[in-house]
């Protein structure tokens, strides 16, 4: 399969990839390493806060978004990276056992001002749980390949 | 800095540094982000990047734990003081997240967060919305993650 390039995404594609079983152990373990939380890291304490029972931490989930985005849209492309992401919302909290699915539109496509090489392709990507609930919702940039240069006329 | 009336906009903390090794750059990758660029010398040496970076969103989660780190920290002294611990979270998400240079293996960062905006909210006299930015800087200088986060903070006073 040849390696997919700027020009080769158009706006209005659509992406579904997962799902991604989401158990108590993994978000125990993310939380230890990233979100110490007691909401976050233990059932029994959970039980006291704000948002009733355990659920996993929101970087967790924006994590668990970009495996998929890396294993449903990115692979067999030459994606270079991002410069950054528009917004981030938490809608629903992600609970142990949730199987959450990726889905991803590219809402925009736009040559760099500044290299004639690369190209910003921007999505709107959202995590939804076994029941259709949006979970978290994303609008990011990433950053492509171009395979010609832009300005230079392809050859018919 | 515990309720929402005791928050001041610029106030700025210095919240804490990491140095991203190249093995945790890689585990990370391998679980949440991978990408040749995340996983491999070689690949990394190759791609336009010119060596190992860590994922994006692992500069931003070793963040979080910094500062989740330091409101513990803070609270702890708050308890052993004998004062009460305002209610905070959770958050409803966050904007204008940039990624401005790489976080090459070896760097150290150093992370920063600093109060932008207080805004009471007219439906809530509980809890205001304090608005703050976190930011990440590495060993030359160069900002290289910054993100505006929104968090509900319980107030003393109620409201209405």
């Amino acid at each position: 399969m040849p390696v997919r390039c700027y020009e080769d995404f158009t706006i209005g594609e659509v992406v579904e990839a997962g799902p991604v079983l989401v158990t108590g152990e993994a978000i125990e373990a993310f939380a230890a390493e990233f979100d110490p939380q007691p909401i976050h890291l233990d059932a029994g304490a959970a039980q006291n806060a704000i948002v009733g029972g355990q659920f996993a931490s929101g970087m967790h989930t924006v994590c668990l978004n970009m495996r998929l985005l890396v294993d449903g849209f990115l692979r067999n492309t030459n994606a270079m990276g991002s410069p950054g992401v528009e917004e981030i919302r938490y809608l629903a909290p992600v609970r142990a056992g949730d199987s959450l699915t990726m889905h991803l539109e590219v809402i925009d496509l736009r040559p760099s001002p500044s290299r004639a090489d690369i190209g910003f392709l921007k999505c709107r990507s959202e995590m939804r749980n076994g029941s259709g609930e949006a979970v978290m919702r994303m609008t990011a940039t990433l950053i492509f390949g171009r395979r010609e240069p832009a300005g230079v006329a392809r050859t018919p | 800095m515990n309720f929402f009336e005791d928050h001041v906009v610029g106030a700025r903390v210095e919240i804490g540094r990491h140095t991203f090794m190249a093995d945790e750059i890689k585990a990370f990758a391998l679980q949440f982000d991978p990408q040749p660029f995340h996983l491999d010398e070689a690949a990394a040496a190759r791609s336009h990047f010119g060596g190992l970076i860590a994922s994006g969103w692992h500069t931003a989660a070793v963040c979080l734990r910094l500062l989740v780190e330091e409101r513990h920290r803070r609270q702890a002294e708050l308890r052993r003081r004998g004062e009460t611990v305002a209610k905070t979270g959770p958050s409803p998400g966050l904007r204008n997240l940039q990624w401005p240079r790489p976080v090459y293996a070896g760097d150290t960062v150093s992370y920063a967060h600093e109060v932008v905006e207080l805004r009471p909210l007219a439906d809530r006299g509980d809890v205001g919305l304090r608005v703050a930015r976190n930011t990440g800087t590495n060993q030359h200088g160069g900002l290289v993650y910054s993100v505006l986060t929104s968090t509900f903070v319980e107030r003393r006073e109620k409201q209405g």
